[in-house]
């Protein structure tokens, strides 16, 4: 019939234009690492206001600091651009030798000038990590006369604070405290800010990658440095892609198109098992999960209650099921794997004892509760958990489920009641966490210490406030790391706090892909060290 | 007086003329009214959503310091009409702001994110045609046949299974297992950069260049998405193209032509199809348009950087420079589709002439 020729045509047009096959290149090339992962939280490369996942770990690899964690032992704080550092005898004064002959990628030197220069840098922008360093007792008026460059090797840093000088050199070793390259940071300066909305996408560093491009939730791309300090990385480029889903990352995993997948799931990573060409790795993560009760709340904040709550979750339920592979057990402040840390599992499921002291507690028959959390699993899961643990107890619940955007807000203006979040330390220091879990100066609603979880439960951490302080400033290693496993212990026995498990950090990589080392915290994933 | 004055000329229809002027007239309006109402809804949308935008920049841990002095730098201390105008007074000057998800100006992600979702729903588009239309006619014409039923059938899978389903069962097919095209992404990361962006579109990027590696390398990716969202659009147009036919087959001057002797050719496609024509360019321009607002779940299956997933990443975010200024020129495109749908509605129908 005449009127099928046109349709003939087009048809195979259309499937012409629809199975021309282009074979893709299934091999990354052998100088190049590849990693797959969702960047969506990536907003800023400048080591002054990164504190995102993404970022950090990209800061990591382009800058240096004072004193740093190489990957070959994770709990060992070793000179990065310092050699040496000596305190004065009251401890209040460091003096540090930087090593001679280091570049930055731009081929200046790296000089004391530049120590002193990004340190100042980073409080007077005052972005979200400056608090790290400005524990120290820096200001943006003092810190100028507080880091000193003595000569071009030779940095004086006065420490302003009651500060355990340990503690110091771990606030150093962070993300924040990035040397960057003040002559180059300079040349970009618009207005006097200090090159912020330069470094926002550009590096001036001495690490072992420079950035060559950065395009936001598409791709990070980074380059070897030549004049690296331990010699130039295997890796000549490594390149980060914004793959948001899992499923999409195995599938570039498996096809060899990327050499390692960042966030495939449990059941994913098992299912990786009978390919040789790959393996799953695990590492520990920082992140906490805990449940916290508002002590606002009339039934919550009874001691009774906060008790029964400990004996009451599921945790070898969880961990055997849902978390399998994710989550491990942990029952104190400060992660496991990191310096002082407890690790004690003292509770376990009793729904009898639990019962009893909720029958101790006196509760009405119509008690009902909330129970917020992220909308994302596994806190949804978890969340309900909770929630049928609570009904077996007799008391009725609700889940609510919010964003992240949402949910933050709402926990710092202490309007929840039980709420089932994380937490992860902001640096290699337990004084991060006991600043979290075990200090609140002010209780008060006014005061809005948001960044403080005693405060946002309402919870005076009376005793512990002080505790920490001490902490922070006890010199002696030893005492230090006794007065921490008390505090843990305060916390873990009376806190509104049931602090539940830690994250295990899980990714795929190819079988040739070597050295690759991922740590507790964010700025411990090394690109330096892969070989393929 | 002269000679001139005295002939009276001929009077000059300016009617035509005027239409035209009212019909640009309008659209400047409606564009003008659209672009109010989607500013003000989104900015309204924007403030009641129960998301703190301080947050998003300041993240959940900074202190009360550091989030009062962003609470001002934003201008939220003022009313919120004032915010709205100074927001409008912004927009207006093109300055969307900066997004806090990318730290980019918002006006430059959309330079980014919407060519690449434009990319797509326009393959999508014109693969819909030219499958879509031929099948939907021939399944008219041979209502009740196997190949009718299958047209339907088609129409109907394309309709209601779930796109993220589909894309990861076509990249497991087609690029793990076949290797015949790239896998997710817009292009190999090595390709990355070859060729300087004109229009952002990859592949016009890479032919003006005359790399061509970097367009083969861009179309093998393209293939898949394109093919999903395409397989949404030509089951759609596929589908309204026979119910329009049937319509139109039933009528009275088809039976007339047929009498007449024309030959069977001549009466569907120069007949009964150019009266379908014209309801079809309206259902093609719903199409498009709604492609356009980006396809959030194949977007995210085939990690492609377009607009849906820049407005959801921004939704989630409480990025709400981005939202605003995603949702804007998604809602602009949507009325300038509209108005070129109109225009060629009027082309095509001899009555609207």
């Amino acid at each position: 019939m005449k009127f099928t020729a046109p349709l003939k045509g087009l048809s195979l047009a259309a499937i012409l234009a629809t199975s021309v096959a282009f074979p893709a290149i299934a091999e990354t090339p052998a100088d190049t690492f590849v990693i797959a992962r969702n960047t969506a939280d990536a907003i800023t490369l400048d080591p002054a206001e990164c504190f995102e996942f993404t970022g950090s770990r990209i800061v990591a690899n382009i800058y240096e600091r004072l004193f740093l964690f190489e990957p070959d032992d994770l709990t060992k704080l070793v000179g990065g651009i310092a050699e040496s550092y000596e305190f004065s005898e009251d401890g209040k004064k460091i003096t540090v030798k930087l090593r001679p002959g280091l570049t930055f990628h731009s081929g200046n030197p790296v000089t004391a000038a530049d120590v002193a220069y990004s340190l100042s840098r980073a409080v007077k922008l005052d972005k979200t990590p400056a608090f790290i360093i400005k524990q120290i007792g820096w200001t943006a008026d003092n810190v100028d006369e507080a880091v000193v460059a003595v000569d071009d090797g030779t940095v004086e840093i006065n420490i302003l604070a009651d500060l355990s000088p340990a503690l110091v050199l771990n606030l150093l070793s962070s993300s924040v405290a990035s040397i960057v390259d003040m002559k180059e940071v300079q040349k970009h300066e618009v207005d006097g800010d200090m090159g912020y909305a330069w470094l926002k996408d550009n590096s001036a560093g001495s690490g072992p990658f420079m950035l060559k491009n950065w395009k936001a939730n598409e791709v990070v791309m980074l380059e070897a440095f030549d004049d690296y300090r331990q010699g130039k990385p295997a890796m000549n480029r490594v390149v980060i892609r914004h793959v948001a889903e899992p499923s999409a990352q195995r599938l570039l995993l498996e096809k060899g198109d990327v050499d390692a997948a960042m966030e495939l799931t449990a059941d994913q990573l098992k299912g990786l098992a009978g390919n040789d060409d790959v393996s799953a790795e695990s590492y520990p993560k920082g992140y906490l999960m805990y449940l916290a009760s508002n002590m606002e709340h009339p039934v919550l904040s009874k001691p009774e209650v906060r008790e029964a709550l400990k004996y009451m979750v599921d945790y070898d339920g969880m961990v055997g099921s849902f978390l399998d592979g994710q989550y491990k057990i942990h029952q104190n402040f400060w992660p496991s794997g990191m310096w002082a840390a407890a690790t004690d599992t003292p509770y376990s499921q009793n729904m009898d004892k639990a019962k009893a002291l909720i029958a101790d507690a006196g509760l009405d028959a119509d008690t009902k509760i909330t129970i917020d959390t992220l909308n994302k699993s596994p806190f949804t899961e978890v969340a309900q958990s909770v929630q049928a643990s609570l009904k077996e107890l007799g008391i009725d619940s609700e889940i609510i489920l919010s964003d992240g955007a949402t949910l933050w807000p709402k926990y710092r203006a202490r309007k929840h009641e039980l709420i089932v979040a994380r937490w992860g330390p902001d640096y290699s220091d337990p004084h991060s966490n006991a600043d979290a879990f075990a200090h609140n100066p002010n209780n008060d609603f006014e005061a809005k210490l948001t960044g403080k979880l005693t405060w946002r439960n309402a919870w005076p951490a009376e005793g512990l406030t002080e505790l920490t302080d001490q902490a922070a400033a006890e010199s002696d290693p030893a005492k230090r790391e006794a007065t921490y496993a008390k505090l843990q212990k305060m916390v873990q026995e009376d806190s509104p706090f049931t602090i539940m498990f830690q994250a295990i950090g899980t990714f795929g990589q190819r079988a040739k892909v070597k050295g690759f080392v991922n740590g507790v915290t964010s700025d411990q994933a090394y690109y330096k060290t892969v070989t393929k | 007086m002269t000679d001139s004055a005295a002939t009276p000329r001929p009077a000059v229809d300016f009617k035509p003329y005027l239409n035209v002027a009212r019909k640009i007239g309008g659209g400047i309006l409606m564009l003008a009214l659209t672009f109010i109402g989607l500013t003000a809804v989104t900015f309204v949308i924007g403030r009641i959503m129960p998301n703190d935008p301080v947050v998003a920049i300041v993240g959940d841990r900074a202190s009360k310091e550091v989030y009062d002095a962003m609470f001002l730098q934003l201008g939220l201390d003022k009313p919120i009409w004032q915010q709205y105008l100074i927001f409008l007074g912004d927009i207006l000057r093109g300055d969307f702001g900066n997004s806090v998800m990318t730290g980019q100006p918002v006006l430059e992600d959309i330079k980014r994110f919407f060519p690449a979702t434009l990319e797509l729903a326009t393959i999508a588009t014109v693969v819909g045609v030219i499958i879509g239309i031929p099948a939907g006619v021939f399944a008219a014409v041979r209502q009740g046949t196997l190949i009718d039923h299958c047209v339907r059938v088609i129409g109907l899978l394309g309709h209601s299974i779930p796109i993220f389903w589909l894309g990861m069962v076509a990249l497991l097919v087609f690029y793990a297992k076949l290797d015949w095209v790239a896998g997710p992404g817009r292009i190999d990361f090595f390709y990355d950069g070859i060729v300087d962006p004109v229009t952002g579109v990859i592949m016009i990027d890479a032919a003006i260049a005359g790399e061509w590696d970097v367009f083969q390398n861009a179309l093998s990716h393209v293939i898949l998405p394109a093919s999903m969202l395409a397989i949404y659009s030509l089951a759609y147009i596929a589908r309204m193209t026979r119910s329009f036919m049937l319509d139109q087959l039933n009528q009275e001057y088809v039976l007339t032509a047929r009498v007449k002797g024309l030959g069977e050719g001549t009466v569907i496609w120069y007949h009964a199809f150019r009266n379908v024509m014209v309801q079809l360019i309206t259902i093609i321009g719903l199409t498009y348009a709604s492609l356009l607002e980006g396809s959030v779940l194949t977007e995210t299956v085939f990690a492609w950087p377009g607009i849906g997933q820049y407005i959801t990443n921004s939704l989630f975010n409480a990025d709400m420079n981005a939202v605003i200024g995603g949702t804007l020129v998604v809602g602009i495109s949507f009325v300038f589709i509209n108005m070129l749908s109109d225009m060629l509605y009027r082309i095509v129908d001899p009555r609207a002439k």
